[in-house]
C-alpha cells in the first residue's frame, strides 16, 4: 500500500489508511485500510464483533481514531466533528431505526432538510414550496406520502427504516453509510426496500453492512470481508466467496 | 376566527386570552392590594416556568438551578435601586455616606468597581438581561460543548447554585450577605413602595408575561423548537443530520436564562428586595416543581402551575406551616407519578376532547339549520 500516491488521487471518495481504534487496549479496528470510489457500491460483511459497525462510527466521527487517516474527497474527517462531516456530503443510517417519534413525517424529514442549520437559520427558516415539494418527492419515494402528518412513534418497524433513509436521502449525500439496512424487516418489506435502495444507490457512493447474502449478492460492486478489526478479504463477491479463509471464519456457518 | 394566527394556533390564541383576562381584569377587580401583589409575585415564578418548558420540556434538558438566573436578574435590578436609596442625603449618618448601609456596617469605605455602573438605569435594565444569559452561555459552553448532559448536568447547576448563595452570604460587605439587599425605595424618583406604583408594577409584570409567553410561542413554533424535541428524542440523529447540537442547548439554556432573571427583577420591584434565599437549592427546585406540576410540556401550563402551587403554599403555611415542605414533597411525587404532564396533561387528556365535543355539537346543529329550519325551531 502505498499511502502518498494512493490518498493523492482524485478519483477516490473515500480512502481509509492506517486506521486504528483501541478500547482500552483492545483493538476493535486495527490497521485498517481500504478505497472507495466514486459511485461504487461496496458491501461489508463479516462475522459479529468484526468491527463492521466501528469502521462507519469511525468515518462518521462518532469514535475517534486512535491512528490512521479517513480522508473523503481529499478532507481528512477524523479530526471533524460530526456535524462537519456530514456537510462534507457524508450520511449515515443507524443500524436501530433513529427517527424523531415525537414529531410528523414531515416535521422528520423537514429537519433533515439541509438548510437553516445553525441556530440563527433555524429561528429563521421558511416552511417554503421548495422544502414542501422537496419533502413530498422524498415521501414519495420511501412510500410515505400519504403518512406525512402522522407522529413517527405510530409507524410500524420497516416503515421507520424507511423514513430514516428518506431522512438521508433528503440531503443528497455524495457518501451514503447503511447498516444492515434490511434487519429485521418482513419479507414484503424486505423486498420493497431492496427496491428502494436500488433506486437510491445510483449516482452516488455507498457503504452498506449487510448480512442477508442473497441481497449483498444482488447490489455489491465490491465485497469487503472484515475478521477481528482487519480485512480478511476484498473483491467481488464471487471472489470472496470463494476464498478459503472467508469460508472459514464467516460464510461456511 | 382562523385555525392560525402567524405562528399562534386558535386555540393557543384562545388560551393566551382567557390567561390575558384572567390577569388583568379578573384578579385585578376582585382581589385586595396585598393579595394582588402576591399574585404579582407569583408571576414573576411564571417566567422561570415557562424557560423551563423550553429548556426541559421541550429540549429534554434539566436545570435544578434557574434560582442562579432569577438571583442574578434580581440581584441587578436590586443593585440600581440600592443605589438610589443610598444617596448621600439618605445615608448622612454613616461613617461613609453615599454606599449602600450593608457595606458602610462591614466597614467598607468605598463602592465596589462592579457598583459604580449600576448608577445608570439603561445598564441595568441591559445588565438583568446579560449578566445572566452570560453566565448561562459559559455554563452552556463549558457542559454542552463537552456533551455533559441528563442528570450530571442537572446536578451540576445545582451545585453552582450552592456555589452561588454561599458565596452571596460570604461576601455581607460587598452584595448584603444573608440578609440579602433590603429596604428598596425608589425608582428614578417613583416611590415603588405605595399601593398604586405595585398596582401599576402588577400590570407591568403582566404584559412582561405575557410578552413572554408569545416570544416563546414563537420560538416552539420555529425550525428551532423542533429540533429542540429532536434532540429530546434522538440527539445523535439530529448530530448526524448536519446540526451542531452543542449550540442548540446553549441557546435554550440561554434564552430560559434570560426568562428567569426578568422574573427576577420584576420580584425585586414588586416585593422590595433581593437575597440568596432565592437563589440557592430549595428555590431552583420549587421553579421546577411549578413547571412540572402546571406540564413541562406546556407554555400557559406552566403559569398556571406557578400561580396555582404558590396559591397553595401561601394557603398551607398561613394556616399549617410545618406542613407546606411535606405537601410540595408529596404534590411533586404525585406528579411525577399519577400526571407526568401536569395538568396541561390532565387537560388535553379529559377536558379539551369534552369541550370538543360540545362545541363540535353545536357547530354541527348550526350547519344543520339553514337546511331544515322548520326542525329545529327553537334556533
Amino acid at each position: 500500500m502505498d499511502a502518498t500516491t494512493s490518498s493523492g488521487r482524485k478519483d477516490f471518495v473515500l480512502a481509509v489508511e492506517g486506521l486504528t481504534v483501541s478500547f482500552d487496549g483492545f483493538k476493535a479496528v486495527n490497521d485498517l485500510s481500504f478505497y472507495v470510489d466514486e459511485n461504487e457500491i461496496r458491501v461489508i460483511i463479516g462475522p459479529n464483533g468484526a468491527g463492521k459497525t466501528t469502521v462507519l462510527d469511525l468515518i462518521c466521527g462518532r469514535t475517534k481514531a486512535t491512528e490512521g487517516s479517513i480522508k473523503f474527497r481529499d478532507h481528512e474527517l477524523t479530526r471533524m466533528k460530526e456535524h462537519q462531516i456530514v456537510r462534507r456530503g457524508v450520511g449515515r443510517k443507524f443500524q436501530n431505526p433513529s427517527i424523531y417519534e415525537d414529531l410528523t413525517v414531515f416535521e422528520n424529514l423537514e429537519i433533515s432538510f439541509p438548510r437553516g442549520r445553525s441556530v440563527w437559520g433555524a429561528l429563521a427558516f421558511q416552511r417554503d414550496a421548495q422544502v414542501k415539494e422537496r419533502v413530498q418527492e422524498i415521501a414519495e419515494m420511501v412510500f410515505l406520502q400519504n403518512r406525512l402528518n402522522e407522529r413517527a412513534e405510530y409507524l410500524s418497524h420497516g416503515e421507520k427504516q424507511w423514513l430514516e433513509i428518506g431522512m438521508l436521502l433528503i440531503q443528497d449525500p455524495d457518501l451514503l453509510m447503511l447498516d444492515e439496512p434490511v434487519a429485521g424487516m418482513s419479507v414484503a418489506e424486505r423486498k420493497k426496500t431492496a427496491e428502494l435502495l436500488h433506486r437510491i444507490i445510483q449516482d452516488r457512493s455507498v457503504i452498506v453492512i449487510e448480512h442477508d447474502m442473497k441481497f449483498v449478492e444482488d447490489i455489491a460492486h465490491r465485497v469487503t470481508v472484515m475478521h477481528q478489526g482487519k480485512v480478511l478479504a476484498e473483491g467481488s463477491m464471487e471472489w470472496v466467496k470463494n476464498d478459503p479463509k472467508v469460508v472459514e471464519v464467516y460464510l461456511g456457518h | 376566527m382562523p385555525e392560525r394566527i402567524a405562528f399562534l394556533h386558535r386555540k393557543d390564541v384562545i388560551g393566551i386570552l382567557i390567561l390575558a383576562a384572567l390577569l388583568l381584569v379578573v384578579f385585578p377587580l376582585t382581589l385586595d392590594s396585598f393579595r394582588l401583589n402576591l399574585v404579582g409575585k407569583y408571576l414573576t415564578y411564571a417566567f422561570v416556568a415557562i424557560g423551563l418548558v423550553l429548556c426541559w420540556g421541550k429540549a429534554g434538558i434539566l436545570s435544578l438551578g434557574q434560582g442562579i438566573f432569577f438571583g442574578l436578574g434580581g440581584y441587578c435590578m436590586a443593585m440600581f435601586l440600592k443605589l438610589e436609596a443610598s444617596s448621600p442625603e439618605n445615608t448622612a449618618i454613616q461613617t461613609t455616606p453615599g454606599i449602600p448601609d450593608f457595606m458602610d456596617w462591614n466597614q467598607v469605605t468605598e463602592l465596589p468597581w462592579f457598583w459604580e455602573p449600576f448608577h445608570s438605569l439603561g445598564f441595568s435594565l441591559i445588565a438583568v438581561i446579560l449578566v445572566p444569559v452570560i453566565f448561562a452561555s459559559i455554563i452552556g459552553m463549558a457542559m454542552f460543548k463537552r456533551r455533559v448532559g441528563g442528570v450530571y448536568f442537572a446536578i451540576i447547576t445545582q451545585a453552582i447554585a450552592a456555589i452561588l448563595t454561599i458565596l452571596i452570604v460570604g461576601q455581607q460587605g460587598y452584595i448584603g450577605g444573608i440578609n440579602g439587599i433590603t429596604d428598596l425605595r425608589t425608582l428614578k424618583g417613583w416611590d415603588i413602595r405605595t399601593d398604586d406604583a405595585k398596582f401599576l408594577l402588577y400590570f407591568v409584570c403582566c404584559f412582561l408575561l405575557l410578552g413572554s409567553i408569545v416570544l416563546s410561542f414563537f420560538v416552539q413554533d420555529t425550525k428551532l423548537g423542533r429540533i429542540l424535541v429532536a434532540i429530546r428524542d434522538k440527539e445523535d440523529r439530529v448530530r448526524f443530520s448536519g446540526y451542531d447540537v452543542s449550540n442548540y442547548k446553549i441557546f435554550v439554556f440561554c434564552f430560559a436564562a434570560a426568562l428567569a432573571a426578568v422574573g427576577g427583577a420584576m420580584f425585586t420591584l414588586q416585593v422590595g428586595f433581593m437575597s440568596p434565599s432565592f437563589v440557592g437549592i430549595v428555590p431552583s427546585i420549587e421553579m421546577v416543581i411549578f413547571c412540572a406540576v402546571g406540564g413541562r410540556l406546556s407554555i400557559l401550563g406552566a403559569v398556571y402551575g406557578a400561580l396555582l402551587v404558590n396559591f397553595a403554599k401561601t394557603a398551607l403555611s398561613e394556616n399549617f406551616p410545618e406542613l407546606w415542605l411535606f405537601a410540595m414533597g408529596a404534590l411533586f411525587i404525585g406528579v411525577v407519578m399519577l400526571f407526568p404532564n401536569g395538568l396541561a396533561g390532565l387537560w388535553s387528556a379529559y377536558v379539551a376532547p369534552r369541550i370538543d365535543q360540545v362545541l363540535g355539537a353545536t357547530r354541527r346543529r348550526n350547519a344543520i339549520t339553514p337546511i331544515d329550519p322548520a326542525a329545529t325551531p327553537g334556533e
